[in-house]
């Protein structure tokens, strides 16, 4: 059947079973835009495109499949940058489609023309220009693959305007592999055996969880291996929900703001099990002083990270899942009661200085509210975060259950990415009740999105912890820059006003007790609604605790003072 | 100490930018990359001289396997290979007995001389790196003008031919159909 390049698009992204995109059109991408509706795929129009990719990033990490995010040439594909550039580092797969300049005047300057590939080059895991529109099927089918196939990651496809226009003998692909695929790597047996025997040696192994588990989906594997083995589980912030907090055998998270018992345990640990994670300098601290003692086995799907921040003893270049089975069946069921309850004695010491024992005579703490929020949502929301300290706090205090995946800006950190990540989330999972948690800073960075809640009319609850500050650069400037708040103070809006502007039921609360109302509250709501939670600029509430300080051996942690009074048990997350 | 990768790599529109954007992202040091076509068509070739005391190569070779259009990475420094450099010397003939000296020159490592004018000559050299850095400095006394080097070529001696080599890309191919992911 002929087709114009603007239908291959659609009759592609049908195909690749895609119900959902994200975007906003433009003279360069308008072609494509035309004939949409032909094909039932829902278009979501975002208030600026870095949302639509971060949409698409959230879909994709809430549905475990490809998100789509639609940009026409010039600044709608300059606008995406960082959204993709956040996909890449968190191995999100995402395709963007671009329009562009036609092929004639390509490298003219011509209106609104930009080098995307050149700009998107180093922050996709592969892109294409499509300069034959012949090429246009068989392109998509590949971004596809290569997204989602061995470490996932973004794909971007540029259209010049005469290749959207254009049309061709439609002969749709064959589905499954591709000319890019590659086969998933495997584990050699003589790597397995090793590593079983270093792990029935050890008297002190950590599991290390990342993102990869998830990726793999290899959850019930790594619980498998974990109880035979009776080996802790630390996870990464990307790898929360890779192991129940309810486990015995769950140390919390590890890192800059990790949990004690996870840190004191890496540091102590005499064998390190490293699981689809990358030991970013945020989970190690200093690497010189990094878990000196322990062996370390490593395994990972991309072989470039093996061996590349920390040496080890036994790196695997594999797919994750099958290759824990394989090792769980090697290894011997171990028995590690004494480093169990060596471990569980950090996490005694911890809860001294737990936000969640101190009674709150102002304002609660965010911890508290985070807490209040994952009491009432009983740990089966689905939690989408912002940057900042209100990141930090709501992975220490909201223990994210298997079910439900944890969204969050990890490696590229970026602000702004809550609000428009969580409408890709509610998207991918429409039954869900979906919670972003957002600080006053990083949510003016996608404020906007507010009109595409909606006009989706998306029952997303916005959770805004409001310190009037960019409260993470603040409290660094407190702790380690003479306490000089160089442009971290915040004049706000009225935040109750701005949501009630765009047609958003608001709720302030400046109490726990108002604050576990409010919750209860819009707990009820069909529609989108936002709670705007006052806490504590100034002090030791207004910091986030425990913290490494950068360049500190990861035990070096600083924490709140302890406070012995108070008997909330401390949530682990 | 310098390592050889060869790339077999798709015949691509930016694929040579791809590599290079590689290398700068992950400040790499490189000594040399050529890249050219092979007997096949569709695939090039690409010669990579990575300086292994200030680059881990097997990372270089993690990474370029990473890309979508490289189809296969080797290191060969380890396997007996032909590597070879062609420079162009262009060098300054004042009179006959220069002009002796440097065809004496030429003459003893199988140099060519591809030009002769009347004050100048280019001199053609291929070789090993060391050959030819030994050239050069015979012809430094006479006045080199001009230099210029194509950075190493290498091939593996022997049984494993080129025909070996895209049938073992064909395998990769054919195992990836059959993988799947």
């Amino acid at each position: 059947m002929w087709k114009t390049g603007a239908e291959i698009v659609w009759e592609m992204l049908r195909r690749e079973g895609v119900e959902v995109v994200f975007g906003i059109p433009g003279g360069g991408i308008m072609h494509t835009y035309h004939p949409r509706r032909d094909y039932g795929i829902h278009h979501v129009l975002v208030r600026h495109e870095q949302s639509a990719a971060h949409a698409a990033d959230g879909y994709a990490r809430a549905s475990g499949r490809v998100g789509v995010a639609i940009a026409t040439s010039g600044p709608g594909a300059t606008n995406l940058v960082t959204g993709i550039a956040t996909a890449m580092m968190d191995s999100s797969p995402i395709v963007c489609i671009t329009g562009q300049v036609g092929t004639s005047v390509l490298g003219t300057d011509a209106f609104q023309e930009t080098d995307t590939t050149g700009i998107t080059l180093p922050i996709t895991k592969h892109n294409y220009l499509v300069t034959d529109v012949a090429d246009l099927a068989a392109t998509i089918r590949n971004a596809f693959e290569i997204a989602q196939s061995g470490r996932p990651g973004p794909v971007l496809i540029d259209l010049p305007v005469d290749v959207q226009r254009g049309a061709t003998e439609f002969v749709p692909p064959e589905t499954g592999s591709t000319e890019a695929s590659r086969p998933l790597p495997v584990a050699d047996e003589a790597s397995l055996k090793q590593a079983a025997a270093l792990i029935d040696r050890a008297h002190r192994p950590v599991i290390l969880a990342g993102r990869g588990v998830h990726l793999s989906g290899a959850v019930d594997e790594l619980a498998a291996f974990a109880n035979k083995t009776q080996t802790p589980v630390a996870v990464t912030l990307l790898g929360k929900g890779a192991f129940s907090p309810d486990h015995p055998l769950y140390l919390g998270m590890m890192g800059m703001h990790g949990h004690a018992a996870a840190n004191h345990a890496i540091q102590n640990a005499d064998l390190l099990i490293a699981l689809g994670m990358r030991f970013d300098d945020r989970v190690t601290g200093n690497p010189s002083e990094y878990a000196l003692q322990a062996r370390k086995i490593h395994i990972d799907i991309d072989a470039s990270e093996l061996n590349k921040l920390i040496p080890v003893d036994i790196a695997i270049h594999a797919d994750l899942r099958p290759t824990l089975a394989q090792i769980t069946d090697r290894s011997q069921s171990g028995n590690h009661l004494q480093w169990i309850e060596e471990a569980e004695g950090w996490n005694e010491q911890s809860k001294a200085h737990d936000a969640l024992r101190q009674s709150p005579d102002g304002p609660p703490s965010a911890p508290h509210i985070i807490h209040e929020i994952f009491s009432a949502t009983g740990g089966e929301a689905i939690v989408v975060t912002d940057v900042g300290q209100a990141q930090m706090w709501t992975a220490q205090y909201y223990a994210t259950h298997c079910t439900q995946p944890f969204l969050s800006s990890g490696g590229l950190g970026t602000m702004g990415f809550g609000l428009p990540a969580a409408i890709g989330a509610q998207f991918a999972r429409p039954e869900a009740e979906v919670w972003a948690i957002v600080g006053d800073g990083g949510f003016q960075m996608s404020l906007h999105e507010l009109a595409t809640l909606v006009q989706e009319n998306l029952p997303v609850r916005i959770a805004l912890i409001n310190n009037r500050a960019l409260g993470m650069v603040r409290q660094w400037q407190t702790m380690f820059y003479d306490g000089r708040h160089e442009a971290t103070d915040l004049m706000n809006p009225d935040f109750v006003r701005i949501a009630e502007a765009y047609g958003i039921p608001a709720y302030q609360a400046t109490t726990l007790e108002s604050a576990r109302e409010a919750i209860a509250e819009t707990r009820g709501l069909q529609g989108p609604v936002l709670i705007e939670f006052e806490v504590e600029r100034e002090g030791e509430p207004s910091h986030v605790y425990p913290m490494v300080p950068s360049g500190a051996a990861l035990d070096a942690m600083i924490d709140r003072s302890p406070v012995s009074a108070g008997s909330i048990a401390g949530g682990r997350s | 100490m310098s390592r050889t990768l060869i790339a077999t790599v798709a015949d691509r529109p930016g694929v040579l930018n791809r590599v290079a954007s590689m290398f700068r992202r992950r400040a790499f040091n490189i000594e040399s990359l050529t890249v050219g076509h092979t007997e096949q068509e569709g695939i090039s070739r690409m010669t990579i001289v990575v300086d292994s005391r200030r680059t881990d190569t097997e990372k270089v070779a993690q990474h370029l396997e990473k890309l979508v259009d490289v189809l296969d990475v080797e290191d060969i420094t380890d396997r007996p290979a032909i590597l070879h450099d062609l420079a162009l010397i262009k060098v300054r003939i004042p009179d006959k007995a220069a002009r002796s000296e440097i065809l004496r020159i030429a003459d003893s490592f199988q140099a060519k001389l591809v030009d002769m004018c009347p004050q100048t000559a280019i001199v053609e050299v291929t070789g090993s790196e060391s050959t030819i850095d030994t050239v050069v400095e015979a012809l430094r006394s006479h006045g080199i003008l001009e230099m210029v080097r194509t950075g190493c070529v290498a091939m593996v001696r022997g049984e494993t031919t080129a025909e070996a080599e895209v049938a073992l890309v064909g395998e990769h191919t054919k195992h990836a159909a059959q993988g799947g992911s």
